[in-house]
C-alpha cells in the first residue's frame, strides 16, 4: 500500500474522485434536495481534483507497488480530464432539464468515467490500463443511452456497445500477445525492453492489435463508423464528453503503455501503421464533415480528422511529440467543449435547431454567443491566435522534426480543408439574415461553463508556452 | 505414464469433444449444455495445471452461476431452431475460414515456433503455491490492489447503470 504521507498525497487525486463517488452515491439515496447539490458537488468535486492535480505537477513518484504513476504529465492529463469534466458538468445541468431526463445517476456516472480516464493516465500495469479502459467506456455506454425515450439514444448506446466490446476484444488480445511475449504486464519492463521485444513478431502483434483497439476509442479512420451515429444519437453534453475526455484518456494511455514509441529522434517501428491512419482520418473526416448539415454530425466528422492530427504526433515518434499530443489534447477538449456546449444551449426541445442552417443570423439575436462560437469555430479551424493553432504546430514541428514532412504537408493540407465547414458556421451567423426565432432558454451554468472553455482557448493561444513548458519539463 | 497425464488426456479429449458438439447442434439447449460440461472439462485440465481456485471459480461462477442464467434465458425465450447464418450467405463462410486459419496459424506458431517453454522454470513447488486461495488472496490484497478497486468501481458504475436504462421511471 502506501510507504509514507507523501505517496498517499500523490495519490490523492484518485482517492478524492473515488471518495466522491461513493459520497454521490449517498447523497443520491438519502438527501431530499439531490436535484440541487450533487450537480455542483459534482462539478466541485471535478474541480478540486483538477486544481490539485495542476499545484502538484512535481509530485513525481510511482506508488502502490509499481501500478500507478503519480504526478508530471500523469497530472496534466488529470487536469484536462477533470477540468474538461466539470466544463461538461456545467453545460448538462440545464440540458438535462430541459429534455425532461434528470437522473441523480448522471452525475454518477460521468464521475465513474472520469475516474476510468484518471486510472488510464495514471496506470503503469495494462492491468490498470484495461479496468480504467472498461470502468470509462462502460459509463459512456450508460451515459449514450440514459435518455430512454428517445429512439435514436437508445440506439446510440447499443451501437456504442457493440463496436466498443468489439474494440476491447481487440485490446484484450492485444494485451495477452503482449503478456504471452514479454511475460509481465510491467509497463516499465515493457519501456526498457522495447527495442528487444519487437524483434519478437508476437509482441508486434499484440501491440498493433492494442493500437487497433485503441483506434476505435479515439475514432480514426478504419475504426470510425460509430462515431457520427453515436454523437447524433447520445445527448450533446455527452457526446462532447465522448469526444474530449475519450479520446484524450485513449492517447492517455497509448502515451502511458507505449512510452517507448517516443525515445527515437524520429519514428518507430508503428510509423507506417500511424501515417496512414492519420492521413486516411485527417482526409477522411474534413471532406465527409463538408457534407453534413446536422451539426452534431459534423462535429463528429471533425473530431475524426482531429483524431488524424493527433495521430501524427504518435507518428512522429520523439518527445516533442508527446508534448505536441498533450498541448493539442488540452486544446481540443476545450475548444470542442465549449462548441458542443453552445449546441446544447441553441438546441431546442425535441431536437430542434441541430441543422447547421437554423444557426443563421444567430449573430443579430444573440451576438454574444455568436461571438463566442466564432472564436470556438476559428481555434477548431486552426487559426491564430487560439489554441488550436498551436496545437497543430507544435505537431507538425515534431512531424517535421522525425522528417516527416509530407506528413505534416498533407495535415496543413487537409486542416485547409476543415476550414471550410469551420468558418462556414462564422459566415452563417454573421452573414446570413435570421430564419429562425431562436427561443433559447438562458442558461447561467452553462454559460459559466462555455465562458471558461473560451478564455482557456484563449490564454492557451496567446500563452502556448507557459503550459507546453509545464508538459516537456516532465518528458 | 503418470496419473496427471492420464487425466489430462482425457479432460483434453472431453473439452475438444463438447467443443464439437456444442457448435454443431442446431438446438440451443443442448449447445448450452454441452458447453457446461465443456467448461466442467477445462476446470479439470486447471486442476492439473495446479490452479485450484481457478479450477473452483470456474465451475461455480461459469458452468453454475453464468451458464443457468443463459439456459433459463433460452427456456423462457424459446428460439426457434437456430437458422443457419452461413447456409445463407456464403461470403460470410469464406470470411470465416479465413479467421479461423489465421488463428489456426497463430496457435502453431506459438506452440512450435515461440519456445515458452523456455521460460517456465521446471520447479514446480512455486506453481503449486501459487494456485493456492490463500496466495491469490494476498496477491489481490497487496500487489493488485489497484486493480481490484478498480473493478470494484467498475461493478458499481454496471450496476447503477443496468438500474438506470431498465427500472428507473421518468418524472
Amino acid at each position: 500500500m502506501f510507504n509514507n504521507a507523501q505517496e498517499f498525497f500523490n495519490t490523492l487525486p484518485l482517492i478524492i474522485m473515488g471518495g466522491g463517488i461513493v459520497i454521490s452515491l449517498l447523497i443520491e439515496i438519502y438527501s431530499d434536495k439531490n436535484k440541487v447539490i450533487l450537480p455542483w458537488f459534482t462539478a466541485l468535486l471535478f474541480l478540486a481534483v483538477g486544481l490539485h492535480s495542476l499545484f502538484y505537477t512535481n509530485d513525481v513518484s510511482i506508488v502502490m507497488q509499481n501500478m500507478l504513476a503519480t504526478g508530471g504529465n500523469v497530472n496534466i492529463f488529470y487536469a484536462i480530464f477533470t477540468l474538461g469534466a466539470a466544463v461538461v458538468t456545467l453545460i448538462s445541468i440545464d440540458y438535462i432539464k430541459k429534455y425532461d431526463m434528470y437522473f441523480g445517476e448522471y452525475y454518477l456516472i460521468l464521475q465513474t468515467s472520469v475516474l476510468g480516464m484518471m486510472l488510464m493516465a495514471a496506470a503503469k500495469d495494462l492491468f490498470v490500463i484495461f479496468l480504467g479502459l472498461e470502468l470509462m467506456s462502460i459509463s459512456f455506454y450508460i451515459l449514450a443511452g440514459m435518455n430512454r425515450k428517445r429512439a435514436k439514444a437508445n440506439e446510440a448506446s447499443l451501437k456504442y456497445f457493440l463496436l466498443g466490446s468489439f474494440a476491447t476484444g481487440f485490446i484484450v488480445y492485444g494485451i495477452a500477445l503482449i503478456y504471452g511475449s514479454a511475460h509481465t504486464t510491467s509497463i516499465d519492463f515493457i519501456t526498457t525492453n522495447f527495442a528487444g521485444l519487437t524483434s519478437n513478431l508476437l509482441f508486434v502483434a499484440g501491440v498493433l492489435l492494442f493500437l487497433i483497439g485503441f483506434s476505435f476509442k479515439i475514432a480514426a479512420f478504419p475504426f470510425h463508423m460509430w462515431v457520427p451515429d453515436v454523437y447524433e444519437g447520445s445527448s450533446t453534453t455527452v457526446a462532447a464528453l465522448f469526444s474530449t475526455g475519450g479520446k484524450s484518456a485513449a492517447f492517455s494511455a497509448i502515451i502511458a503503455s507505449l512510452f517507448a514509441l517516443f525515445n527515437g529522434p524520429s519514428g518507430n517501428v508503428f510509423t507506417p501503421y500511424f501515417a496512414v491512419i492519420s492521413v486516411l482520418s485527417m482526409f477522411y473526416g474534413s471532406i465527409v464533415a463538408i457534407a453534413q448539415v446536422n451539426i452534431k454530425r459534423m462535429l463528429a466528422y471533425s473530431s475524426i480528422s482531429h483524431a488524424g492530427y493527433l495521430i501524427i504526433g504518435l507518428a512522429a515518434g520523439n518527445h516533442d511529440a508527446i508534448a505536441g499530443v498533450m498541448f493539442y489534447l488540452g486544446a481540443y477538449t476545450f475548444m470542442n467543449l465549449g462548441a458542443f456546449g453552445i449546441v446544447s444551449l441553441v438546441e431546442g426541445k425535441n431536437e430542434t435547431n441541430l441543422d447547421i442552417n437554423s444557426y443563421a443570423g444567430l449573430a443579430s439575436k444573440k451576438p454574444f454567443l455568436a461571438a463566442l462560437l466564432s472564436i470556438l469555430m476559428f481555434s477548431l479551424a486552426g487559426v491564430p491566435p487560439f489554441a488550436g493553432f498551436f496545437g497543430k504546430y507544435y505537431i507538425f514541428i515534431a512531424a517535421i522534426e522525425s522528417k516527416l514532412t509530407w506528413l505534416a504537408i498533407l495535415g496543413v493540407i487537409s486542416s485547409a480543408i476543415s476550414a471550410y465547414f469551420y468558418i462556414r458556421i462564422v459566415v452563417l451567423m454573421y452573414f446570413k439574415p435570421a430564419t429562425n426565432d431562436f427561443q433559447i432558454e438562458t442558461s447561467n451554468s452553462a454559460m459559466l461553463g462555455i465562458i471558461t472553455s473560451v478564455i482557456i482557448v484563449i490564454l492557451l493561444g496567446i500563452f502556448p508556452g507557459s503550459f507546453l513548458d509545464l508538459i516537456t519539463r516532465f518528458i | 505414464m503418470t496419473l496427471q497425464i492420464v487425466l489430462f488426456f482425457i479432460f483434453a479429449a472431453v473439452s475438444a469433444v463438447t467443443a464439437v458438439i456444442m457448435i454443431t447442434r442446431t438446438n440451443a439447449v443442448i449447445s448450452a449444455l454441452f458447453l457446461v460440461l465443456n467448461f466442467a472439462s477445462l476446470a479439470g485440465l486447471y486442476l492439473t495445471l495446479n490452479a485450484q481456485f481457478i479450477a473452483v471459480t470456474q465451475i461455480i461462477v461459469y458452468a453454475g452461476a453464468i451458464m443457468v442464467l443463459f439456459l433459463f434465458v433460452l427456456m423462457l425465450l424459446r428460439p426457434e431452431n437456430e437458422k443457419k447464418i452461413l447456409d445463407m450467405k456464403p461470403k460470410l463462410q469464406i470470411f470465416a475460414m479465413i479467421i479461423a486459419f489465421i488463428v489456426f496459424i497463430q496457435i502453431a506458431y506459438i506452440i512450435f515456433f515461440a519456445q515458452p517453454l523456455q521460460n517456465i522454470s521446471p520447479d514446480l513447488t512455486n506453481s503449486i503455491k501459487a494456485g493456492t486461495i490463500e496466495a491469490i488472496g494476498r496477491e489481490l490484497f497487496t500487489k493488485y490492489i489497484v486493480p481490484f478497486e478498480a473493478a470494484g468501481f467498475l461493478l458499481l458504475a454496471a450496476a447503477i447503470g443496468a438500474l438506470v436504462l431498465a427500472k428507473k421511471k421518468f418524472e
